[in-house]
């Protein structure tokens, strides 16, 4: 029987430790929805869309009150809409209009984000996808929650390089589009390599169509769990600090599968994955930064960084691994800038670059998150920044992803301010020698060699 | 069996207990275990407890239970228990 000291542990790790079931997703495949009729398209898109989700938020919220855990956000992820609207849309209007649909749909079901303006062009581009991505800008300024990711590569086909460079001038776009409110369009468009079928964290959440109909998918997450465990075994050597991480992500791990399988059953939809991540938030103590110090490093970005965050990675996904049979999504750490009070007090101590963060990508879940550059940053310079964080990617066999915001008006020094969950960030200085004639090149990046590995 | 974990954590005073159990009793919900102590005048319990034959809905239960804690002076939670068994038990 449960005894005193594992339930004070468990309710500690909730209370005191920001331990929460960061969101339910619910994959909604989109696919029966096409229709050669635009505005028939868009009224499928919200019929189906409704009808699948309309007692999410209640469903996440009555199992928040029950187990006592909260779960923060309840999320939607559709089929990529390219494909969704490839017979209807002549023009990158008709795509806004969908756009439109999707966050009239996602506010009248209550949920905070939906995610699937997304296009997959690793290899090549049809026509309509060229239409979805020239129409992000309009869409993320004209629309509140709406998500929107784009993978360009992929370790399999390599990297499409001309997709690359218009995504170059699109974030810059985007960023025009909505400087009113700092660029934030920006921290809705996610860029991938090696993207996942069924990743439940935002913006780059999209229902692959490799799934079935609906799916539902839970992000877990616990920084602050991770840090007060390691607290616990401070100058303890490297295996011991390894298996209190792994313990640490076990535990955390089996409560994200309960609530999955008890959403799943609640809403009679099919359990998809868990994606165990470590996702910072601004709160203060629900920061990878602040593990990388428990960890040893002064600040993020010292010297030793990139070797503790790959520890810090590989035993996350070690003990996810063996509580849940159904790990998916992107499942390590996250690395954001904006979102984790740490990674910013490590760039404004000048810890921490954007060459480093790089680095750090090799061994993270992601990509460069969440990262503030100067507004008049050249649209080459931006794809240039892309192409970089797509081959580690593609040379490493793991999902990679860019959100950059050059944000309009602002230099080096300032700081901007997002709100929310995605924080505030200071600007970080970008090389500022030219890319232009690498990227101005066009084609593709062939895919890799599968073997002489070293 | 329908079994959840109330934790009751406060200042000490008289009759927590016995207005838990009343209210308890009052919605047949049967208690299978109780540990209780006090830690520097910080009243701390736990019980599990099995909701099969009571009349309320969990979530009407654990709101009724947490305003009763107010009123006493203490916090009460009402969670189901598969939360613990999920973390604490392979």
């Amino acid at each position: 029987m449960i005894n005193f000291s594992e339930v004070s542990e468990t309710n500690e790790m909730i209370e005191k430790e920001n331990l929460d079931v960061r969101t339910i997703t619910m994959g909604i495949s989109l696919l029966d929805c096409i229709d050669s009729d635009i505005d028939k398209l868009c009224k499928n898109i919200y019929d189906k869309i409704y009808d699948s989700a309309k007692d999410l938020v209640k469903t996440g919220d009555d199992i928040a009150a029950e187990y006592g855990i909260p779960v923060v956000n309840k999320r939607i992820s559709v089929t990529p809409i390219a494909l969704i609207g490839g017979a209807a849309c002549k023009s990158s209007s008709d795509f806004v209009k969908i756009a439109k649909t999707l966050d009239e749909v996602a506010k009248k079901v209550g949920v905070n984000f939906i995610g699937g303006y997304s296009a997959l062009v690793s290899k090549g581009m049809t026509p309509a996808e060229k239409l979805l991505i020239e129409s992000i800008p309009e869409a993320l300024a004209s629309t509140e929650v709406v998500c929107s990711s784009i993978n360009v590569g992929s370790t399999k086909t390599g990297i499409n390089m001309d997709a690359v460079r218009l995504m170059g001038t699109i974030v810059k776009k985007t960023a025009e589009a909505t400087k009113e409110a700092d660029s934030l369009g920006c921290a809705k468009l996610v860029i991938f390599c090696n993207a996942p079928d069924d990743n439940p964290f935002m913006a780059g959440a999209f229902h692959g169509v490799t799934e079935a109909d609906r799916i539902i998918n839970v992000g877990v997450s616990g920084p602050g769990v991770v840090k007060t465990a390691l607290e616990k075994v401070r100058g303890e050597d490297f295996e011991v600090l390894c298996e209190t991480i792994k313990k640490t992500a076990f535990k955390v791990t089996r409560v994200g599968q309960l609530v999955a399988k008890e959403a799943s059953k609640r809403l009679g939809v099919p359990f998809g994955i868990i994606d165990l991540s470590l996702a910072p938030t601004p709160a203060i103590g629900d920061s990878v930064a602040d593990i990388l110090h428990e960890i040893g490093v002064e600040h993020a970005g010292a010297p030793g960084t990139t070797a503790a965050l790959a520890l810090l990675n590989d035993q996350v996904k070690k003990g996810g691994v063996m509580a849940s049979s159904y790990v998916g999504g992107l499942s390590g750490a996250f690395i954001p800038v904006s979102e984790d009070q740490g990674m910013i007090n490590a760039v404004e101590a000048g810890a921490l670059t954007l060459e480093k963060l790089e680095a750090m990508t090799c061994v993270c879940s992601v990509g460069l998150d969440m990262i503030a550059i100067p507004g008049d940053t050249k649209d080459t310079t931006i794809a240039g920044i892309i192409a970089d964080e797509m081959a580690i990617g593609m040379i490493n066999q793991k999902t990679t992803a860019v959100r950059l915001i050059p944000v309009i008006g602002k230099g080096v020094g300032e700081t901007v301010e997002f709100g929310g969950l995605l924080g505030y960030a200071p600007i970080m200085p970008v090389n500022q020698f030219s890319c232009d004639n690498f990227v101005n090149r066009g084609g593709r990046i062939p895919a890799p060699v599968h073997s002489f590995k070293n | 069996m329908n079994k959840a974990i109330i934790t009751v954590v406060g200042k000490d005073t008289v009759g927590i207990i016995a207005k838990i159990c009343t209210y308890l009793a009052d919605h047949k919900i049967n208690i299978l275990d109780i540990s209780q102590t006090i830690v520097s005048g910080y009243f701390n319990m736990m019980m599990i407890v099995d909701l099969s034959s009571s009349d309320g809905e969990f979530k009407v239960i654990g709101d009724e239970l947490d305003e009763l804690g107010k009123e006493i002076g203490v916090v009460v939670k009402c969670q189901r228990e598969d939360i613990f068994d999920s973390m604490h038990r392979i």
